[in-house]
């Protein structure tokens, strides 16, 4: 129970810093959501490629992979374990292959969602 | 003082002229929604692990990731989901959420263009760049790795 | 005999007046401080259309209606309808006069549109070309958020120093002949651009502009600041209004108490709108109701109205090009 809890506290922690190191980058520059949005994906990339990105995934589990920093990662990784796997194909399509679940999802999920809702207005 | 000069002074004035968010506040707002959207991205993968025992770590997380893309975009269809991320900040953004709200959002937004020009064609209008640059670096990466286990 | 005084001033010498003038705004600038000069408030934002477009456009075409019937003139009467609109090709203006039989010019000043359609209006009746012309200009915050910045169920944080784009239409009826405020002097603004590339930071875009106008105004008409009951600009915010004040204070003509801007009057702080109201939709509706009743009243005898407009292009911004901006002036007098 006790390391149940301890768990869910370094994902709390690990992942609410990771958005926090986010927030400053937003007040404190003009960068825009999507630039932030491939700088820490690339980070996550990156680290992924040496292979260090995996340590903090085995830390704090969702904390890491939650973040667009862990989609980055399960890119570089995919595209790592897939050339060993299967090749030239691996290499190349690995990484893709990784993330196609959560785009699909996004793809399918939204496409049925905006035949149903439309824009509301903002009041603020 | 040449264009170039009064520009520079221009700009570094209006810098230090220009309010700054409260801080701390919203550094404190994306720490803790983004905390807890992990929190509930791991307790979706803890409850399927418990389920499927056998179910490979990748494929546990690449789940949690889609339950929380789910919710994002339900959400967002609601009209609900750009209150939170006004609050949140980075805590919305950084997660898969971020990623999710943008392409549903566009695809809400583009809707009224048609279904193919507007819906299909602008639905990446935000995450495109994303997925680009992510898929590209990973051939990169993947080739790299192949070529020196080959050599 | 030349009508110029100095660099860009003109001078009317025939009688150009106002004689009919409307505003209609959305929900939220209806709740506004200036709501009771507001008298068409629409309480939908999508005016019973299908898209967000539809209802600018429909606004729009209400608006001038209501100016019209505010003079009791109908369009069969106007010589020329004078305007803009923030969309893409003045696609809301543009169909807007696709309904109405009146020959038509349309004008692209962004969010100075409403004292340039002033400016050149007035010139035109002045110069003798007419005898009723049609000013009118607006805006609507869903078109333009979807056309110059995300869409509305984005999830982005907004950032203190940017403003909120004004859902309002604005229409002045101007003749040669009645009663109503007079337009004296008009002086048209040069394109400014001190670099700033943020399209979130609006005010610091436009302010060069605008101190760039209003400079030359007092230098061609050889008066001073003081010398006005009220000097407003467009939608410049709290930031545009605050660094237009050391601007012109480096300029020798300071602004006191009488310089306000239509921007930072529109929405109250409890609204949430950070710097303010923008959008041609701020100085149009602004100016056609609480400015005309105040000067109607014989609180203002002599205003400057100066719409500041970012001629800002999303593609252009994004290759890295900053921001230019223009101010355009109009002289009203009781």
């Amino acid at each position: 129970m006790g390391e149940a809890l301890l768990m869910y506290l370094k994902v709390f922690i690990v992942g609410g810093l990771i958005c926090m190191i986010g927030q400053i980058i937003i007040v404190r520059t003009k960068f825009t959501t999507a630039r932030i949005l491939v700088l820490f994906l690339m980070i996550g990339a990156v680290l992924g490629g040496f292979n260090i990105y995996g340590y903090l995934v085995e830390f704090a589990g969702a904390g890491a992979t939650i973040p667009i920093t862990g989609f980055g990662n399960a890119l570089a990784r995919g595209a790592i374990l897939g050339g060993l796997t299967d090749g030239f194909f691996g290499a190349l399509a690995g990484g893709l292959l990784s993330v196609s679940l959560g785009i699909s999802v996004s793809i399918g999920l939204s496409y049925c969602v905006a035949l149903l809702s439309h824009s509301k207005t903002k009041k603020e | 003082m040449t264009n170039t000069e009064r520009n520079e002074k221009y700009l570094a004035y209006v810098e230090k002229k220009s309010p700054k968010a409260s801080w701390v506040k919203s550094l404190l707002h994306a720490f803790l929604v983004g905390g807890a959207i992990c929190v509930f991205g791991q307790m979706i993968g803890d409850i399927l692990k418990n389920i499927f025992p056998l179910m490979d770590i990748n494929m546990v997380s690449a789940w949690s990731s889609a339950s929380v893309i789910f919710i994002t975009v339900i959400t967002t269809g609601f009209g609900v989901f750009d209150k939170l991320a006004r609050f949140a900040g980075a805590g919305t953004v950084i997660p898969i959420t971020g990623f999710a709200n943008s392409i549903a959002s566009c695809a809400i937004e583009f809707k009224q263009e048609g279904l193919i020009f507007g819906l299909g064609a602008k639905m990446f209008y935000v995450a495109g760049p994303v997925i680009v640059n992510g898929v590209t670096y990973s051939m990169i990466v993947g080739l790299i790795y192949l070529l020196i286990s080959i050599l | 005999m030349s009508k110029k005084i100095g660099s860009q001033t003109y001078k009317l010498n025939n009688n150009v007046v106002i004689i009919g003038n409307a505003a209609t705004v959305g929900s939220k600038e209806g709740a506004g401080p200036l709501k009771k000069y507001f008298k068409y408030i629409e309480s939908d934002d999508l005016m019973g259309e299908t898209s967000f477009e539809k209802a600018e456009r429909k606004m729009m075409e209400l608006t001038i209606e209501r100016a019209l019937k505010s003079c009791g003139l109908t369009e069969k009467k106007l010589d020329l309808l004078i305007g803009g609109d923030l969309l893409n090709q003045l696609v809301t203006i543009n169909y807007s006069a696709r309904d109405l039989s009146v020959p038509f010019l349309g004008i692209y000043g962004a969010c100075s549109t409403m004292s340039e359609s002033l400016a050149i209006g007035s010139m035109l009746l002045d110069g003798g070309y007419g005898d009723y012309i049609a000013c009118v200009t607006g805006s609507h915050f869903s078109t333009a958020e979807r056309q110059y910045r995300n869409p509305l169920e984005f999830g982005n944080q907004r950032q203190t120093y940017s403003q909120w784009t004004v859902t309002g239409m604005g229409c002045s009826i101007l003749s040669n002949q009645g009663n109503g405020p007079h337009i004296t002097k008009v002086t048209m603004g040069k394109v400014t651009d001190w670099g700033v590339k943020d399209i979130a930071n609006m005010g610091a875009a436009m302010a060069p502009a605008a101190m760039s106008t209003l400079t030359a105004f007092f230098k061609d008409t050889k008066t001073r600041p003081e010398d006005y009951d009220l000097i407003i600009s467009g939608d410049l915010g709290k930031l545009g209004s605050d660094i237009l004040k050391d601007l012109m204070q480096k300029e020798k003509y300071p602004l006191g108490q009488n310089y306000v801007d239509c921007g930072h009057m529109i929405y109250s702080n409890e609204q949430k709108a950070f710097q303010g109201g923008s959008g041609a939709g701020c100085s149009a509706s602004v100016f056609n109701s609480y400015i005309i009743t105040k000067i109607k009243e014989g609180v203002f005898k002599k205003v400057l109205f100066m719409a500041t407009g970012a001629l800002m292009n999303t593609t252009l911004n994004q290759q890295g090009e900053s921001i230019p901006a223009i101010a355009h002036l109009v002289m009203v007098e009781r």
